[in-house]
């Protein structure tokens, strides 16, 4: 894109690319996309460091609880909490006061209390290291003085007990990578191959498109099931395929823009000047196909996000402990009537960025259409 | 037309004939077999079993066989279901696949071209926006968060539909499930209209409509053959891969169809199942790919098949 800000008072004509730039920033849609996806970037990049959970942090004490404002645990809960643990230390509670971040309560058992048990109060998610502030009748009752570990679980746990926020993060950051990285791929083939075939024209175009034509009819869909079976869940090689399977459409557009571009003045004068043919494509072919392709790959995007949402939902995506988009929503979608929160979460965060996208694809299509100028 | 048909029919078989291939032969490179278990089968039997299936043979022999069943329209024993043929899990799939995915696309087209030419005709207007918010909704949603929510939704807070089965193909059973396949295409039918419309709305035919003062109705009538093109086109491949079913409608519906298959097949390498998904899609999108050229030489005169 061309540097405008170097230029200290404004020309009077526009390129292509100023006036395009000019319009998305009109498209009110197509702007508040372009914020929506810079900020579900930023948050699935930093989002996870700040969260305070680690991604695959199992809390056995945190099993489904559902998304909250408030920390846990809730004091409703605790009594029952100290309750379980008092059990595994063969004693019974009793005097339980919640105050602050601490709780006060009394252990009773008719057999001298091994202190070395209270290890179990350290031991599960919501308590501290215990403090014995009385021991009476020789350990047979103790006064403790347990401080409360303060958790937020924002948008609840998951059916192992692990951050659904930290996870719907990490997720968003395998997403967006596994559409990017899939939509390049797609990208550097699509275009090479339909520049070369459409600048060099003839029986050779012919031939590559027929190549085009032949893969088209091919149930795509499958081939990537296949591929995935082939290469055995390593996303990476998975996505590399896809991108390999998804260019397709991307050669056609490209050639039909360098059909056209061949036959412009400045190709046959650089022709005359004796540029190389491999010059001429990177210097004034595919730069002239960028608007198009831009448009395609913003569409493109959405597209694989999909797709690997889609093979997750099959069990052939991406494996635990990672996680996607796609495996969350296919673990909410299984679990929709117990736990809502799990399928509502990572289904708001694709259907946002993928909606983003959509918007921000048609705000370009529309930005650099010559014709509703 | 139809020596164009004819020919089109003809050089439909090569490209059968590569698909065929390529996947026979990018099955069999895939590690495992269709009789790996868990727990290994005693090596006498499994030596029997792949001599009973001719996996034994080299693998360029078993192609030619696959390819020779193939032409008498045999698809073969299946691997996994085990008492099955391929031809009789497709006499029993296909149709059911086929009932929903035409029932889906029916709608779509009924409910999405209106909506799209109400769209171009109130352009950037209220009805237009909300048109294109509902439309991007049905692409970005995937059918996998849609199924369950229309099963809780109808199926068990309202209770007025059966949250899945098939039911011998019951009326009350097929609504849900017609409904998930059909929003996207909804969506995608209703912007393909709109921009198609919006494009034809400015050609100079209908300018002349509109001059000598006919009603909305004639013009939109008028307009929608020109703004269906695009459209069809499109409608091709859909057609093709709705009546071969969908993998996530009929799973989490649990509806028979042949949908569930390939991926059944691929994970338990059934090679003959795959072959034969493979086979029967690809016989789908090449039939439609041809209904296609010829309905776009029906509605467009310019067009002309060679």
């Amino acid at each position: 894109m061309s540097d405008t800000s170097a230029c200290p008072t404004p020309p009077i004509g526009r390129s292509l690319w100023q006036d395009a730039r000019i319009r998305l920033l009109r498209n009110r849609a197509a702007v508040a996309s372009l914020i929506v996806l810079v900020l579900m970037t930023l948050a699935c990049l930093i989002g996870p460091l700040l969260t305070g959970h680690p991604y695959d942090r199992v809390y056995q004490d945190y099993v489904r609880v559902p998304a909250s404002l408030s920390s846990y645990p809730k004091a409703e809960a605790l009594p029952a909490a100290v309750q379980r643990i008092a059990a595994r230390v063969r004693a019974t509670p009793s005097e339980i006061v919640a105050q602050g971040d601490r709780i006060r309560l009394v252990l009773t058992a008719p057999r001298p209390i091994d202190q070395r048990l209270l290890v179990y109060f350290d031991r599960s998610d919501q308590f501290g290291t215990p403090v014995i502030t009385a021991n009476e009748q020789e350990g047979r009752r103790l006064s403790l003085e347990v401080p409360i570990k303060r958790q937020y679980f924002l948008f609840g746990t998951d059916s192992n007990g692990r951050d659904l926020l930290t996870r719907t993060l990490i997720a968003g950051r395998v997403s967006l990578a596994i559409g990017l990285l899939a939509t390049g791929v797609a990208l550097v083939i699509g275009v090479a191959y339909g520049a070369t075939a459409g600048y060099l024209g003839g029986r050779i175009d012919m031939v590559m498109m027929r190549i085009v034509d032949v893969l088209y009819s091919l149930p795509f869909i499958f081939f990537v099931i296949l591929l995935v079976v082939f290469f055995g869940r390593n996303f990476i090689l998975m996505f590399l395929a896809v991108g390999a399977i998804e260019w397709l459409d991307m050669a056609r557009i490209v050639r039909g823009q360098a059909l056209s571009i061949r036959r412009q003045d400045y190709v046959l004068a650089a022709e005359a000047l004796g540029v190389s043919t491999g010059g001429i494509l990177r210097r004034h072919v595919i730069p002239n196909t960028l608007g198009p392709v831009v448009v395609y790959v913003t569409l493109l995007v959405p597209k694989v996000i999909l797709l690997e949402s889609f093979l997750s939902f099959l069990g052939l995506g991406v494996q635990e402990p990672m996680t996607s988009w796609g495996v969350l929503i296919s673990d909410g979608a299984h679990a929709i009537q117990a736990t809502p929160w799990m399928l509502i979460f990572p289904a708001a965060f694709l259907v946002t960025t993928l909606f983003s996208l959509n918007f921000l694809g048609d705000g370009l299509r529309d930005a650099l259409d010559p014709r509703d100028r | 037309m139809l020596t164009y048909i004819l020919r089109r029919l003809t050089a439909a078989i090569p490209t059968l004939f590569v698909i065929v291939t390529i996947s026979f032969f990018l099955m069999r490179v895939a590690p495992g077999g269709p009789f790996d278990l868990e727990q290994p089968l005693e090596a006498k039997v499994m030596e029997n079993l792949r001599r009973i299936y001719k996996l034994d043979q080299p693998l360029f022999q078993q192609y030619l066989t696959y390819l020779a069943a193939l032409l008498r329209g045999d698809f073969g024993p299946s691997f996994y279901f085990r008492d099955f043929s391929i031809g009789e899990l497709f006499a029993q799939g296909l149709p059911v696949s086929m009932r929903l995915g035409a029932s889906a696309l029916l709608l779509a087209l009924a409910i999405g071209g209106p909506l799209g030419a109400l769209a171009a005709f109130r352009q950037n207007g209220t009805a237009d926006h909300a048109v294109i918010g509902f439309a991007t909704a049905g692409i970005t949603i995937p059918n996998f968060v849609v199924a369950p929510v229309l099963q809780i939704v109808f199926g068990l807070t309202l209770a007025w539909l059966p949250v899945g089965g098939w039911n011998g193909g019951a009326f009350r059973n097929s609504v849900l499930p017609i409904v998930t396949l059909a929003l996207p295409q909804i969506a995608v039918i209703a912007r393909m209209t709109r921009a198609a419309m919006i494009e034809t709305l400015r050609a100079n035919h209908i300018r002349t409509l509109r001059a000598q003062g006919l009603s909305t109705t004639t013009i939109a009538l008028h307009a929608a053959r020109g703004a269906a093109l695009p459209v069809v086109s499109y409608l091709g491949p859909a057609a093709a891969s709705l009546l071969t079913g969908s993998v996530v409608v009929e799973t989490i519906f649990g509806i028979p169809g042949i949908g569930r298959y390939f991926v059944e097949g691929a994970l338990n390498r059934d090679y003959t199942l795959v072959m034969g998904t493979v086979v029967v899609v690809a016989i789908f999108v090449l039939l439609f790919n041809l209904l296609v050229d010829v309905l776009y030489a029906l509605l467009d005169p310019r067009v002309r098949l060679e």
